[in-house]
Protein backbone atom coordinates (compact mmCIF):
# COMPACT_ATOMS: atom_id res chain seq x y z
CA UNK A 1 0.00 0.00 0.00
CA UNK A 2 2.86 2.46 1.00
CA UNK A 3 3.57 2.41 -2.89
CA UNK A 4 0.96 4.77 -3.33
CA UNK A 5 1.02 8.66 -2.97
CA UNK A 6 0.44 9.85 0.59
CA UNK A 7 -1.34 12.97 -0.34
CA UNK A 8 -2.96 15.62 2.16
CA UNK A 9 -6.09 15.33 -0.27
CA UNK A 10 -8.18 12.52 0.64
CA UNK A 11 -9.71 12.18 -2.63
CA UNK A 12 -6.23 12.12 -4.29
CA UNK A 13 -5.39 8.86 -1.27
CA UNK A 14 -8.32 7.09 -2.51
CA UNK A 15 -7.30 7.27 -6.30
CA UNK A 16 -4.40 5.28 -5.29
CA UNK A 17 -2.06 6.99 -7.76
CA UNK A 18 1.79 5.87 -7.82
CA UNK A 19 4.52 8.09 -7.95
CA UNK A 20 5.43 6.56 -11.73
CA UNK A 21 1.83 6.77 -13.20
CA UNK A 22 1.69 5.74 -16.82
CA UNK A 23 1.29 8.14 -19.40
CA UNK A 24 0.65 7.52 -22.81
CA UNK A 25 0.99 11.01 -25.02
CA UNK A 26 -2.41 12.22 -26.50
CA UNK A 27 -2.31 11.76 -29.98
CA UNK A 28 -3.36 14.87 -32.34
CA UNK A 29 -7.32 14.93 -32.07
CA UNK A 30 -7.42 13.75 -28.37
CA UNK A 31 -8.92 17.23 -27.13
CA UNK A 32 -11.47 16.80 -29.97
CA UNK A 33 -12.34 20.53 -32.48
CA UNK A 34 -12.79 24.00 -31.53
CA UNK A 35 -15.91 26.09 -31.46
CA UNK A 36 -16.88 29.50 -30.98
CA UNK A 37 -18.70 30.98 -28.04
CA UNK A 38 -21.13 34.13 -28.40
CA UNK A 39 -23.03 35.02 -25.20
CA UNK A 40 -26.29 37.03 -24.78
CA UNK A 41 -26.01 38.73 -21.20
CA UNK A 42 -29.56 40.46 -21.46
CA UNK A 43 -32.60 39.68 -23.60
CA UNK A 44 -32.34 41.75 -26.87
CA UNK A 45 -28.82 42.49 -26.55
CA UNK A 46 -26.68 41.91 -29.68
CA UNK A 47 -25.05 37.86 -29.04
CA UNK A 48 -21.09 38.89 -28.76
CA UNK A 49 -18.14 36.77 -29.53
CA UNK A 50 -16.49 35.35 -26.00
CA UNK A 51 -13.93 32.75 -27.09
CA UNK A 52 -13.09 29.45 -27.68
CA UNK A 53 -13.41 25.55 -26.52
CA UNK A 54 -12.84 22.20 -27.47
CA UNK A 55 -15.78 19.84 -27.43
CA UNK A 56 -16.55 16.93 -29.24
CA UNK A 57 -20.16 17.50 -30.90
CA UNK A 58 -22.22 20.83 -31.26
CA UNK A 59 -24.17 19.70 -28.01
CA UNK A 60 -21.49 19.15 -25.82
CA UNK A 61 -20.11 22.18 -27.01
CA UNK A 62 -23.28 23.94 -25.21
CA UNK A 63 -22.70 22.47 -22.09
CA UNK A 64 -19.03 23.13 -22.14
CA UNK A 65 -20.13 26.75 -23.14
CA UNK A 66 -22.57 26.84 -20.41
CA UNK A 67 -19.52 26.05 -17.75
CA UNK A 68 -17.30 27.96 -19.15
CA UNK A 69 -18.52 31.19 -20.31
CA UNK A 70 -21.97 31.69 -17.93
CA UNK A 71 -20.81 30.71 -14.87
CA UNK A 72 -20.65 34.69 -14.10
CA UNK A 73 -23.48 37.63 -13.91
CA UNK A 74 -26.28 37.07 -16.32
CA UNK A 75 -26.83 34.36 -19.49
CA UNK A 76 -29.75 34.63 -21.80
CA UNK A 77 -28.76 33.08 -24.52
CA UNK A 78 -25.76 31.00 -26.54
CA UNK A 79 -24.33 29.89 -29.27
CA UNK A 80 -21.79 28.09 -30.50
CA UNK A 81 -20.43 27.70 -34.42
CA UNK A 82 -17.39 25.09 -35.25
CA UNK A 83 -14.32 27.61 -35.78
CA UNK A 84 -13.75 25.35 -39.11
CA UNK A 85 -17.01 26.68 -40.45
CA UNK A 86 -15.83 30.66 -39.41
CA UNK A 87 -14.71 32.76 -42.61
CA UNK A 88 -12.63 35.56 -41.72
CA UNK A 89 -10.65 37.69 -44.18
CA UNK A 90 -7.06 36.98 -44.60
CA UNK A 91 -4.96 39.56 -42.21
CA UNK A 92 -3.05 40.58 -45.41
CA UNK A 93 -6.54 41.81 -46.69
CA UNK A 94 -7.84 43.96 -43.92
CA UNK A 95 -6.23 46.82 -45.60
CA UNK A 96 -9.33 47.07 -47.64
CA UNK A 97 -10.71 48.70 -45.25
CA UNK A 98 -8.36 51.69 -45.46
CA UNK A 99 -8.55 52.10 -49.20
CA UNK A 100 -12.00 53.07 -48.44
CA UNK A 101 -12.24 57.00 -49.85
CA UNK A 102 -13.86 59.59 -47.30
CA UNK A 103 -17.22 58.29 -46.75
CA UNK A 104 -19.15 61.55 -45.12
CA UNK A 105 -21.60 60.62 -47.84
CA UNK A 106 -22.79 57.75 -46.12
CA UNK A 107 -23.01 59.79 -43.04
CA UNK A 108 -25.21 61.92 -41.18
CA UNK A 109 -22.13 64.22 -40.60
CA UNK A 110 -22.27 64.76 -44.56
CA UNK A 111 -25.57 66.71 -44.12
CA UNK A 112 -24.51 69.41 -41.15
CA UNK A 113 -25.24 72.36 -43.32
CA UNK A 114 -29.22 72.55 -43.80
CA UNK A 115 -29.53 75.08 -40.91
CA UNK A 116 -27.05 77.37 -42.83
CA UNK A 117 -28.36 77.43 -46.32
CA UNK A 118 -31.73 78.38 -44.73
CA UNK A 119 -30.31 81.16 -42.56
CA UNK A 120 -28.96 82.33 -45.96
CA UNK A 121 -31.92 82.41 -48.27
CA UNK A 122 -33.71 84.20 -45.39
CA UNK A 123 -31.66 86.29 -45.37
CA UNK A 124 -31.46 87.09 -48.91
CA UNK A 125 -35.35 86.55 -49.09
CA UNK A 126 -35.47 89.87 -46.60
CA UNK A 127 -32.86 91.90 -48.67
CA UNK A 128 -34.48 91.28 -51.50
CA UNK A 129 -37.52 92.34 -50.36
CA UNK A 130 -36.40 96.01 -48.25
CA UNK A 131 -34.48 96.82 -51.45
CA UNK A 132 -37.40 96.18 -53.86
CA UNK A 133 -40.35 98.01 -51.25
CA UNK A 134 -43.17 96.84 -54.11
CA UNK A 135 -42.97 93.27 -53.20
CA UNK A 136 -43.26 94.03 -49.27
CA UNK A 137 -46.95 93.98 -48.14
CA UNK A 138 -48.12 92.91 -51.53
CA UNK A 139 -50.00 89.78 -50.82
CA UNK B 1 -3.40 32.43 -11.02
CA UNK B 2 0.22 32.66 -12.01
CA UNK B 3 3.68 34.96 -11.17
CA UNK B 4 6.34 36.24 -13.01
CA UNK B 5 8.46 32.84 -12.28
CA UNK B 6 8.20 32.27 -15.91
CA UNK B 7 11.52 30.80 -17.41
CA UNK B 8 12.53 32.15 -20.64
CA UNK B 9 14.20 29.30 -21.79
CA UNK B 10 17.08 29.27 -23.34
CA UNK B 11 18.37 31.36 -26.30
CA UNK B 12 19.15 29.32 -29.63
CA UNK B 13 20.11 31.71 -31.96
CA UNK B 14 21.19 29.11 -34.01
CA UNK B 15 17.87 27.65 -34.38
CA UNK B 16 15.96 31.68 -34.65
CA UNK B 17 15.61 32.33 -38.34
CA UNK B 18 16.78 36.19 -39.76
CA UNK B 19 13.51 38.38 -39.89
CA UNK B 20 12.76 40.74 -42.92
CA UNK B 21 13.96 43.83 -41.72
CA UNK B 22 11.01 45.66 -43.40
CA UNK B 23 8.49 43.27 -41.68
CA UNK B 24 10.00 43.49 -38.73
CA UNK B 25 9.93 47.34 -38.25
CA UNK B 26 6.10 47.45 -39.47
CA UNK B 27 5.62 45.19 -36.47
CA UNK B 28 7.68 46.95 -33.50
CA UNK B 29 5.89 50.43 -35.18
CA UNK B 30 2.61 48.58 -34.82
CA UNK B 31 3.21 47.82 -31.04
CA UNK B 32 3.86 51.21 -30.78
CA UNK B 33 1.63 53.12 -31.66
CA UNK B 34 -0.82 51.09 -29.23
CA UNK B 35 -2.26 48.43 -31.80
CA UNK B 36 -2.39 44.40 -30.68
CA UNK B 37 -1.26 41.59 -32.84
CA UNK B 38 -4.03 38.98 -33.82
CA UNK B 39 -3.20 35.31 -34.52
CA UNK B 40 -2.68 35.51 -38.31
CA UNK B 41 -0.78 38.87 -38.27
CA UNK B 42 2.94 38.79 -39.33
CA UNK B 43 5.09 37.93 -36.19
CA UNK B 44 8.80 37.36 -35.54
CA UNK B 45 9.78 33.79 -34.89
CA UNK B 46 11.49 34.78 -31.19
CA UNK B 47 7.85 36.72 -30.57
CA UNK B 48 5.84 33.70 -31.70
CA UNK B 49 7.97 31.03 -29.30
CA UNK B 50 8.43 33.04 -26.37
CA UNK B 51 4.52 33.67 -25.82
CA UNK B 52 3.72 30.33 -26.62
CA UNK B 53 5.91 29.38 -23.58
CA UNK B 54 4.65 31.97 -21.33
CA UNK B 55 0.93 31.46 -21.92
CA UNK B 56 1.71 27.82 -21.88
CA UNK B 57 3.36 27.87 -18.63
CA UNK B 58 0.50 30.17 -17.12
CA UNK B 59 -2.08 27.49 -18.38
CA UNK B 60 -0.18 24.78 -16.83
CA UNK B 61 -0.41 26.69 -13.37
CA UNK B 62 -3.76 27.01 -13.22
CA UNK B 63 -4.99 23.04 -13.48
CA UNK B 64 -2.07 22.18 -11.41
CA UNK B 65 -2.88 25.21 -8.88
CA UNK B 66 -6.10 23.84 -8.88
CA UNK B 67 -4.60 20.58 -6.65
CA UNK B 68 -3.51 22.21 -3.44
CA UNK B 69 -6.49 24.63 -3.58
CA UNK B 70 -8.79 21.73 -3.83
CA UNK B 71 -7.15 19.55 -0.97
CA UNK B 72 -9.40 21.06 1.76
CA UNK B 73 -12.50 20.59 -0.49
CA UNK B 74 -13.99 17.55 1.46
CA UNK B 75 -13.10 19.63 4.82
CA UNK B 76 -13.84 23.20 4.25
CA UNK B 77 -15.20 24.63 6.97
CA UNK B 78 -19.18 25.14 6.65
CA UNK B 79 -20.98 24.62 3.26
CA UNK B 80 -20.69 28.59 2.14
CA UNK B 81 -16.64 28.37 2.47
CA UNK B 82 -16.84 24.67 0.71
CA UNK B 83 -19.48 26.17 -1.98
CA UNK B 84 -17.15 29.06 -2.78
CA UNK B 85 -13.95 26.89 -2.43
CA UNK B 86 -15.54 24.67 -5.47
CA UNK B 87 -16.21 27.62 -7.59
CA UNK B 88 -12.85 29.29 -7.10
CA UNK B 89 -10.88 26.26 -7.82
CA UNK B 90 -13.66 25.78 -10.83
CA UNK B 91 -12.77 29.11 -12.15
CA UNK B 92 -8.99 28.19 -12.18
CA UNK B 93 -9.85 25.06 -14.47
CA UNK B 94 -11.70 27.65 -16.62
CA UNK B 95 -9.01 29.85 -16.60
CA UNK B 96 -6.74 26.98 -18.15
CA UNK B 97 -9.07 26.36 -20.61
CA UNK B 98 -9.11 29.76 -21.95
CA UNK B 99 -5.19 30.32 -21.78
CA UNK B 100 -4.82 27.15 -23.59
CA UNK B 101 -6.65 28.66 -26.41
CA UNK B 102 -5.03 31.46 -26.63
CA UNK B 103 -1.66 29.45 -26.59
CA UNK B 104 -3.14 27.46 -29.22
CA UNK B 105 -3.97 30.26 -31.74
CA UNK B 106 -0.11 30.66 -31.86
CA UNK B 107 0.03 27.09 -33.60
CA UNK B 108 0.70 24.74 -30.35
CA UNK B 109 -1.61 21.71 -30.28
CA UNK B 110 -3.37 21.32 -26.52
CA UNK B 111 -2.32 17.63 -26.72
CA UNK B 112 1.61 18.90 -27.37
CA UNK B 113 0.66 21.43 -24.50
CA UNK B 114 -0.69 18.49 -22.12
CA UNK B 115 2.11 16.04 -22.81
CA UNK B 116 4.73 18.86 -22.72
CA UNK B 117 3.46 19.76 -19.09
CA UNK B 118 3.53 15.47 -18.10
CA UNK B 119 6.53 14.71 -19.67
CA UNK B 120 8.35 18.18 -17.61
CA UNK B 121 9.36 19.26 -20.51
CA UNK B 122 6.95 22.57 -19.84
CA UNK B 123 6.72 24.31 -16.60
CA UNK B 124 4.24 25.68 -14.32
CA UNK B 125 3.79 28.26 -11.02
CA UNK B 126 6.68 27.23 -8.69
CA UNK B 127 4.23 27.70 -5.97
CA UNK B 128 2.25 24.90 -6.92
CA UNK B 129 4.94 22.85 -5.69
CA UNK B 130 4.39 23.41 -1.90
CA UNK B 131 1.87 21.69 -0.03
CA UNK B 132 -1.26 22.91 1.99
CA UNK B 133 -1.01 21.95 5.03
CA UNK B 134 -4.26 23.18 6.53
CA UNK B 135 -7.06 25.41 5.82
CA UNK B 136 -5.15 28.10 6.85
CA UNK B 137 -2.98 27.05 3.88
CA UNK B 138 -5.80 27.06 1.47
CA UNK B 139 -6.78 30.77 2.93
CA UNK B 140 -3.47 32.27 2.48
CA UNK B 141 -3.36 30.55 -1.19
CA UNK B 142 -6.43 32.22 -2.02
CA UNK B 143 -5.69 35.84 -0.89
CA UNK B 144 -2.01 36.42 -1.01
CA UNK B 145 -1.17 33.81 -4.30
CA UNK B 146 -3.63 34.92 -5.92
CA UNK B 147 -3.11 38.91 -5.02
CA UNK B 148 0.14 38.12 -6.63
CA UNK B 149 -1.60 36.18 -9.80
CA UNK B 150 -3.93 39.59 -10.02
CA UNK B 151 -0.64 41.93 -9.87
CA UNK B 152 1.07 39.87 -12.66
CA UNK B 153 -2.32 39.33 -15.10
CA UNK B 154 -3.55 42.98 -14.70
CA UNK B 155 0.48 44.07 -15.83
CA UNK B 156 0.49 41.52 -18.59
CA UNK B 157 -3.05 42.29 -19.79
CA UNK B 158 -1.71 45.35 -21.24
CA UNK B 159 0.76 43.59 -23.41
CA UNK B 160 0.51 43.21 -27.40
CA UNK B 161 -1.23 39.76 -28.11
CA UNK B 162 -4.83 40.01 -28.52
CA UNK B 163 -5.46 37.05 -27.19
CA UNK B 164 -3.96 36.82 -24.17
CA UNK B 165 -4.75 40.17 -23.44
CA UNK B 166 -8.94 39.01 -24.24
CA UNK B 167 -8.17 35.72 -21.62
CA UNK B 168 -6.22 38.04 -19.06
CA UNK B 169 -8.68 40.49 -18.97
CA UNK B 170 -11.89 37.83 -17.92
CA UNK B 171 -9.47 36.32 -15.77
CA UNK B 172 -8.82 39.53 -13.57
CA UNK B 173 -12.81 40.65 -13.50
CA UNK B 174 -13.39 36.62 -12.00
CA UNK B 175 -10.51 36.78 -9.79
CA UNK B 176 -11.83 39.91 -8.20
CA UNK B 177 -14.03 37.26 -6.24
CA UNK B 178 -11.10 34.80 -5.44
CA UNK B 179 -9.09 37.83 -3.71
CA UNK B 180 -12.53 39.03 -1.68
CA UNK B 181 -12.84 35.48 -1.03
CA UNK B 182 -9.68 34.63 0.38
CA UNK B 183 -9.38 38.32 2.35
CA UNK B 184 -12.82 36.86 4.11
CA UNK B 185 -11.05 33.56 5.08
CA UNK B 186 -8.02 34.77 6.28
CA UNK B 187 -9.55 37.60 8.43
CA UNK B 188 -12.02 35.38 9.51
CA UNK B 189 -8.89 32.59 11.06
CA UNK B 190 -7.05 35.99 12.50
CA UNK B 191 -9.91 37.62 14.42
CA UNK B 192 -10.71 34.20 15.40
CA UNK B 193 -9.71 32.12 18.85
CA UNK B 194 -5.87 31.93 19.57
CA UNK B 195 -6.10 28.69 18.11
CA UNK B 196 -7.10 30.01 14.76
CA UNK B 197 -4.66 32.55 14.96
CA UNK B 198 -1.64 30.17 15.75
CA UNK B 199 -2.92 28.19 12.59
CA UNK B 200 -2.95 31.29 10.10
CA UNK B 201 0.38 32.37 11.75
CA UNK B 202 1.61 28.94 10.53
CA UNK B 203 0.59 29.27 7.13
CA UNK B 204 1.97 32.54 6.46
CA UNK B 205 5.10 31.28 7.76
CA UNK B 206 5.02 28.61 5.76
CA UNK B 207 4.12 30.35 2.31
CA UNK B 208 5.88 33.92 2.56
CA UNK B 209 9.36 32.00 0.91
CA UNK B 210 7.02 31.00 -2.00
CA UNK B 211 5.33 34.14 -1.94
CA UNK B 212 8.38 35.77 -2.50
CA UNK B 213 9.67 33.40 -5.27
CA UNK B 214 6.46 34.03 -7.12
CA UNK B 215 7.16 36.72 -9.10
CA UNK B 216 10.51 34.56 -10.35
CA UNK B 217 14.17 35.81 -10.00
CA UNK B 218 15.45 38.90 -8.97
CA UNK B 219 16.22 41.54 -12.04
CA UNK B 220 19.64 41.01 -11.88
CA UNK B 221 19.74 37.28 -11.89
CA UNK B 222 16.67 36.90 -14.87
CA UNK B 223 17.22 36.65 -18.12
CA UNK B 224 14.61 38.93 -20.19
CA UNK B 225 16.05 40.40 -23.09
CA UNK B 226 15.30 44.09 -23.61
CA UNK B 227 13.73 42.89 -26.98
CA UNK B 228 10.46 41.29 -24.55
CA UNK B 229 10.17 44.54 -22.99
CA UNK B 230 9.94 45.98 -26.45
CA UNK B 231 7.61 43.45 -27.97
CA UNK B 232 5.55 43.85 -25.23
CA UNK B 233 5.91 40.42 -23.97
CA UNK B 234 6.95 41.41 -20.64
CA UNK B 235 5.69 44.61 -19.06
CA UNK B 236 7.19 44.91 -15.57
CA UNK B 237 10.41 43.12 -14.32
CA UNK B 238 9.86 40.88 -11.20
CA UNK B 239 11.11 43.37 -8.79
CA UNK B 240 9.02 46.12 -9.59
CA UNK B 241 5.90 43.33 -9.42
CA UNK B 242 7.26 42.50 -6.36
CA UNK B 243 7.68 45.97 -4.60
CA UNK B 244 4.11 46.66 -5.98
CA UNK B 245 2.55 43.26 -3.99
CA UNK B 246 4.71 44.53 -0.63
CA UNK B 247 3.14 48.15 -1.38
CA UNK B 248 -0.02 46.18 -0.88
CA UNK B 249 0.02 43.72 0.86
CA UNK B 250 2.43 44.22 3.89
CA UNK B 251 0.54 46.90 5.57
CA UNK B 252 -2.89 44.61 5.23
CA UNK B 253 -1.36 41.69 6.79
CA UNK B 254 0.37 43.70 9.70
CA UNK B 255 -3.11 45.31 10.61
CA UNK B 256 -4.39 41.49 11.27
CA UNK B 257 -1.62 41.70 13.84
CA UNK B 258 0.30 38.90 11.92
CA UNK B 259 4.05 38.54 11.89
CA UNK B 260 5.58 38.62 8.43
CA UNK B 261 8.89 35.79 8.91
CA UNK B 262 11.33 38.43 7.79
CA UNK B 263 13.09 40.34 10.57
CA UNK B 264 14.49 42.69 8.40
CA UNK B 265 11.67 43.35 6.30
CA UNK B 266 10.99 47.16 6.25
CA UNK B 267 10.55 49.89 3.30
CA UNK B 268 13.68 52.16 3.12
CA UNK B 269 12.31 55.57 3.42
CA UNK B 270 15.07 56.92 1.06
CA UNK B 271 14.44 54.56 -2.10
CA UNK B 272 10.52 53.88 -1.43
CA UNK B 273 11.38 50.45 -1.77
CA UNK B 274 10.80 47.36 0.14
CA UNK B 275 14.27 45.42 1.48
CA UNK B 276 14.27 42.04 2.41
CA UNK B 277 15.86 38.93 3.02
CA UNK B 278 17.27 36.79 0.12
CA UNK B 279 14.51 34.16 -0.06
CA UNK B 280 16.98 31.76 -1.35
CA UNK B 281 17.36 31.32 -5.12
CA UNK B 282 18.35 28.02 -5.07
CA UNK B 283 15.74 26.63 -3.46
CA UNK B 284 13.48 28.34 -6.49
CA UNK B 285 15.83 26.53 -9.17
CA UNK B 286 15.62 23.15 -7.00
CA UNK B 287 12.21 23.28 -6.95
CA UNK B 288 11.29 24.37 -10.11
CA UNK B 289 13.35 21.63 -11.70
CA UNK B 290 11.71 19.13 -9.74
CA UNK B 291 12.71 18.52 -6.52
CA UNK B 292 10.04 20.16 -4.65
CA UNK B 293 8.08 18.88 -1.96
CA UNK B 294 5.02 17.76 -4.33
CA UNK B 295 6.43 18.13 -7.84
CA UNK B 296 5.75 14.28 -8.45
CA UNK B 297 2.46 14.03 -6.45
CA UNK B 298 1.14 17.16 -8.98
CA UNK B 299 2.07 15.01 -12.30
CA UNK B 300 1.69 11.79 -11.08
CA UNK B 301 -2.10 12.94 -10.34
CA UNK B 302 -2.68 14.74 -13.31
CA UNK B 303 -1.42 11.67 -15.35
CA UNK B 304 -3.74 9.62 -13.90
CA UNK B 305 -6.67 11.69 -14.14
CA UNK B 306 -5.51 12.16 -18.20
CA UNK B 307 -5.93 8.07 -18.22
CA UNK B 308 -8.84 7.99 -16.29
CA UNK B 309 -10.86 10.41 -18.86
CA UNK B 310 -8.91 8.61 -21.99
CA UNK B 311 -11.75 6.55 -22.74
CA UNK B 312 -14.47 8.99 -22.28
CA UNK B 313 -12.75 11.20 -25.10
CA UNK B 314 -12.15 8.45 -27.29
CA UNK B 315 -16.08 6.77 -26.90
CA UNK B 316 -17.02 10.86 -27.88
CA UNK B 317 -14.44 11.28 -30.70
CA UNK B 318 -15.78 12.41 -34.09
CA UNK B 319 -13.71 10.74 -36.85
CA UNK B 320 -14.63 13.38 -39.19
CA UNK B 321 -13.21 16.03 -36.63
CA UNK B 322 -11.75 19.23 -38.29
CA UNK B 323 -9.23 20.85 -36.00
CA UNK B 324 -8.53 24.51 -36.94
CA UNK B 325 -6.71 26.72 -34.25
CA UNK B 326 -9.13 28.50 -32.49
CA UNK B 327 -10.17 32.12 -32.89
CA UNK B 328 -9.94 33.54 -29.35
Amino acid sequence: MSDFIQSLDPRIVRLQVREDQPFEPKEAGDQWETYEVFHQAKTGARLIHVGSLHAPSPDLALVFAKEQYGRRSTTTDMWVVRTADIFTLHRQDIDIFETAQEKLHREPQGYMEVRKYIEEFKKRQQQEGTSDGSEAGSH
Amino acid sequence: MYGGGYIPGSASPQETPKEDPEKLAEFEEKINRGEKIEPHDWMPYEYRRQLIRMIEQHAHSEIIGALPEGTWITRAPGFKRKLALMAKVQDEVGHAQLLYSAAETLGKSREQMINDLLSGKSKYSNVFNYPAKTWADAAIIAWLVDAGAIINQTTNSKGSYGPYCRALERICWEESFHLRYGYDTVVALATGTKKQRQMVQDALNRWWRPIMHFFGPPDKISVHTEKLVRWKVKLATNDEMRQQFLNMYVPKIRELELEIPDPILHKDPETGKWVYSDPDWDEFFRVINGNGPCNKERLAVRKKAEMMGQWVRRALHNPRQQYVTPLA
